[in-house]
């Protein structure tokens, strides 16, 4: 169960993160990305590709590049408290994706907004194609599994989740402060300037196409970071793990559940939806805990149409139930019950921004 | 060194350089011209596919000022329904002449078309018309876009499941042309099929009412209600044409393939090549994404000869991006 709820939690610091980095995009700034999936990818193999071992040809791994830092740098990590080369990792990811992003915003982000949905959108097809068939890049269709353990030495491989839980917290946390300084700063007024209207913001002489190539550059990175962690986490990553759905789709379910545009909501609305997504899973075993004349027709239901494809489904009923009939999302239920609690101080994340 | 240097040119990637080398090789030799006309051939049945769900599209921006994400899934919904056609309830029947499929399928596109033009009747009356009511941002309706694209998708999987489905076929020699070029005797169908509905749209558009109503909604919406027209039902029309040409375009695909393939996926996956024919086309103009749709099917087509079938999509999405350097607005957009 603690096993359980461990890797549960690790999932939802690392969803917080791509969260975090598309409300950035579309919360503040009002830049459309439907492809986060793409970043995801750059960030998750990137990151894997420096750290994991040179390939084993007898062993049909034909990929070229190995960066192996997770044993060059062994010995100054003998030295240093820490593994060096995971910070190394997220930095190659983050530059990256960055690089990619840059590209893709100076072409697109002048054009208007649906041009650049459907830019990202192609980005996102195009890496997955690239991982996909370039076998000595990626290792194709069999993906890279043999990724190392962040602080291998430090934990016993049964003990790796709970140490992981704290550094994926701590990234977030990092990356979490580092978003509510910025969008607090005068740069963070222009963005939500820029998203609410962009010729007003023009007028008075701001640039702004260069603040939203910052905002899509900065969330860019904060997603290639997000999929650095999902890699070591998994510890195995494939072309398959970055679809649309998982990759991009249940990402934008969390923002617009948890409240885009807010600094608090997204984190609970990144719990809520892995938790419902996560959970359903059980939904068989909690219907045996029914009376059987109760439960038994229901799961003779699930089975018949699919549990997976049911879930399916109801993701995306349920962005579109909340976008009718609750645009802010779960926030304003947020602010309530902060109001409710002792020493509660109003409403202090409810105005927009 | 040399070692690695040798590892380099003996890997996968460096044949595959050479293979691409061979191939520039033998064009500019003349020897390969005839399977490059074939494939620019093919890429115009691709592309007359694409004319379809990439006119949808642009139709509905023309009136609503938003891209419709969920017309891939209701390409796919479209499929769908004429399998389910085809399977249970229509009797099976040799195949028609030169075809792959028999007569039952001619009763099964209609039936479909009208299936799909209901879904998106329904999604605009549920959906998009209360998220206007509410006043919400084009992108906020766009991204209820998305989630109906995944429902749509869901329902399909529930219905359905996921394994990959066929339509009753035969198999079928291909149809010698001038020139070397064989094609598939189905690729002439979809391409007569995709023609036949784009004349009629065009007919529709320039000839009837409710067709000058869409042109006068796309072109001015306030100016086109100050003139009386109800643009509510100009909107429920325009939805109606999106399904029945994404109904088609759905069943089409599905016979396009020489193997008949039908998965969940069929219409998600071909939303970049469709926005892509949409927006080189210039965004709104139904003409536009008619003109950008060939010219995507034909360089996706084309491409094959030197990059990976799979790299489709990223072919389509390439020639958008350069089309829009040059071109910003598309080829037939306004300058805005």
């Amino acid at each position: 169960m603690l096993e359980y709820l461990t890797a549960f939690l690790i999932l939802v610091g690392v969803y917080s993160v791509f969260t975090l980095g598309l409300n950035l995009h579309w919360g503040y700034t009002g830049l459309f990305n439907i492809g986060v999936a793409g970043f995801f990818a750059l960030g998750a193999y990137t990151a894997s590709l420096v750290a994991i071992r040179p390939p084993l040809p007898d062993q049909g791994e034909d990929y070229l590049y190995a960066g192996d830092l997770a044993n060059r740098l062994d010995a100054v990590s003998a030295i240093a408290p820490f593994d060096l080369w995971f910070p190394v990792a997220l930095l190659a990811a983050s530059l990256v994706a960055g690089m990619v992003a840059v590209a893709v915003g100076a072409i697109t982000i002048r054009l208007r907004g649906d041009y650049l949905a459907i830019a990202t959108l192609g980005i996102a097809e195009s890496v997955r194609l690239v991982f996909l068939n370039e076998s000595w890049l990626s290792n194709g269709s069999r993906g890279i599994y043999t990724i190392p353990r962040v602080l291998g030495e430090l934990a016993s491989p049964q003990d790796y989740d709970r140490v992981y839980l704290f550094i994926v917290l701590a990234v977030f946390a990092a990356l979490f402060l580092l978003v509510r300084t910025l969008v607090r700063s005068p740069w963070g007024r222009v963005l939500r300037a820029i998203r609410e209207d962009e010729v007003t913001a023009r007028a008075c002489g701001k640039d702004v196409f260069r603040f939203k190539l910052q905002a899509f550059v900065l969330g860019a990175v904060i997603m290639a970071i997000g999929g650095a962690l999902y890699a070591f986490n998994i510890r195995a990553i494939s072309p398959i793990a970055f679809t649309p759905l998982l990759g991009t789709f249940i990402i934008w379910a969390m923002l617009v559940v948890g409240g885009s545009g807010r600094l608090y909501g997204p984190i609970a609305g990144a719990f809520v939806v892995w938790a419902i997504w996560s959970g359903s899973q059980f939904t068989p075993n909690a219907l045996a805990l029914l009376p059987d004349a109760l439960g038994d027709p229901v799961l003779a239901a699930l089975e018949g149409v699919g549990l997976a494809n049911v879930r399916y489904f109801a993701i995306g009923a349920l962005v579109v139930l909340v976008l009718l009939y609750a645009p802010a999302g779960i926030t304003p239920a947020l602010d309530r019950l902060r109001r409710r609690l002792p020493g509660g101080r109003g409403p202090g994340d409810a105005r927009p921004g | 060194m040399p070692a690695a240097i040798l590892r380099v040119l003996a890997s996968p990637a460096a044949r595959r350089v050479g293979r691409a080398a061979q191939l520039v090789m033998a064009v500019a030799f003349g020897a390969a011209a005839a399977s490059q006309v074939e494939l620019a051939v093919n890429g115009v049945f691709l592309g007359s596919i694409l004319a379809l769900g990439a006119i949808g599209i642009t139709l509905i921006y023309g009136v609503l000022r938003f891209a419709n994400i969920a017309q891939g899934d209701m390409m796919t919904f479209g499929a769908y329904l004429a399998f389910f056609l085809l399977v249970s309830v229509l009797p099976e029947q040799a195949g028609l002449g030169p075809f792959t499929f028999g007569f039952p399928l001619l009763v099964a596109i209609p039936i479909s078309m009208a299936g799909v033009a209901a879904l998106a009747v329904g999604m605009e009356i549920l959906v998009f018309r209360r998220l206007r009511l509410r006043r919400a941002n084009l992108v906020t309706i766009e991204i209820a876009s998305l989630g109906l694209a995944i429902a749509v998708r869901g329902v399909v999987q529930m219905i359905w499941d996921t394994p990959v489905r066929y339509y009753p076929h035969e198999g079928r020699e291909h149809i010698s042309l001038p020139a070397g070029v064989s094609v598939a005797p189905n690729h002439l169908f979809v391409a007569g099929a995709a023609l036949l509905l784009a004349i009629g749209l065009h007919l529709l558009l320039t000839r009837t009412k409710p067709g000058k109503a869409m042109r006068a909604t796309s072109d001015n919406p306030d100016l086109a209600r100050a003139s009386g027209i109800d643009t509510d039902r100009v909107l429920l029309w325009t939805w109606a044409i999106g399904g029945l040409l994404a109904g088609a375009a759905g069943v089409l695909l599905v016979i396009f393939n020489a193997t008949s393939q039908l998965k969940p996926t069929i219409g998600f996956q071909l939303l970049v090549p469709l926005f892509a024919a949409v927006i080189v086309g210039g965004i709104g103009n139904p003409y536009g994404a008619f003109l950008g749709a060939m010219l995507i099917g034909v360089s996706m087509e084309v491409s094959t000869a030197w990059a990976l079938p799979t790299y489709k999509p990223a072919i389509a999405f390439l020639v958008m991006v350069l089309v829009l350097l040059f071109r910003p607005s598309g080829l037939l957009g306004a300058r805005d």
